[in-house]
């Protein structure tokens, strides 16, 4: 990844997006647990948001939206045994 | 001669990243497999009973809120120092870096707060199913927050000194700390509405 000044400037601009969409996703999952929705369908509405936050922090402050593929394939088999794990305790 | 670690500023040919970066996110990975086992065993005790509270029963919802508001902020702060050195403000970086710690700070005090209050209604860990998951993941996330506040501060002191002899080498530093630092906020993330909201 290269660091010209200009390009930096691009970058800051899409931080301060990033950080005004998580503020805003955090107040909207806040306020959805109030409306106490029946149980299945408030975790995945708030799995889907923390999910969502969740790749924006990944993809912009990680930079993993223009990381190389070495870094990008670890995480991949990561995730792979992450949801290996937990699948585990669904295994009756 | 002693035996130096190479490519530590320069990509390695082979990869195209440096040698400091994969090791960071080799570590970040099995940073994942702890918390992911943490999550994995939350499930068991959740699906294993017929009733679970919700966590706004016993939790204090607007107290968390405010600490997710200070950790993604800190994220910003974050990633805008490492933008300053990018940029060659070396004032800025010191600016972003020093906010970073003022809030993980402020997420310890909020913490420190919400534990002290479930400690005075005597609601130990040992008291039921729901406190032990809870402190346990919660209390391994504070030991990370503290561990970043303790990186952080080398760098914004002692360490920043590198910033005149070898500037690659500590970005790079600052980089490193930032990708670690934003997995914490990552983790937070994904703890807030499972312990908290649901």
């Amino acid at each position: 990844m290269s660091h010209s000044a200009e390009e930096v400037q691009k970058h800051v601009r899409t931080y301060i997006a990033v950080f005004a969409a998580l503020a805003v996703l955090t107040i909207v999952t806040v306020y959805i647990s109030y409306l106490h929705l029946p149980t299945p369908k408030a975790i995945a509405v708030a799995l889907f948001v923390a999910s969502v936050k969740g790749t924006l922090v990944a993809a912009f402050f990680m930079h993993l939206i223009s990381e190389k593929k070495v870094i990008t394939s670890i995480l991949l088999l990561t995730a792979f045994f992450l949801v290996v794990l937990l699948i585990i305790p669904s295994i009756r | 001669m002693s035996a130096e670690i190479r490519y530590i500023s320069k990509p390695h040919p082979l990869t195209g990243v440096t040698n400091s970066k994969l090791g960071i996110w080799c570590f970040l990975a099995s940073e994942i497999m702890l918390f992911g086992g943490l999550f994995s065993a939350y499930i068991l005790l959740r699906t294993g009973v017929p009733n679970w509270p919700h966590g706004s029963q016993i939790l204090n919802v607007p107290l968390a809120t405010l600490n997710t508001m200070l950790l993604i902020t800190s994220s910003v702060t974050m990633v805008m120092s490492w933008a300053s050195l990018a940029m060659h403000n070396f004032a800025n970086y010191r600016r972003y870096m020093a906010a970073t710690i003022l809030l993980a700070c402020g997420f310890l005090v909020v913490k420190s707060f919400e534990y002290g209050m479930k400690f005075e209604h005597h609601m130990f860990p040992s008291k039921n199913n729901f406190l032990g998951i809870y402190f346990t993941m919660t209390g391994l996330h504070v030991l990370h927050v503290i561990g970043g506040i303790i990186v952080n501060t080398y760098l914004l002191f002692p360490g920043s000194k590198m910033w005149k002899t070898n500037p690659e080498q500590f970005m790079g530093r600052v980089e490193a700390a930032g990708l670690y630092w934003h997995f914490v906020d990552l983790v937070w993330i994904f703890l807030f509405p499972t312990l908290y909201l649901l």
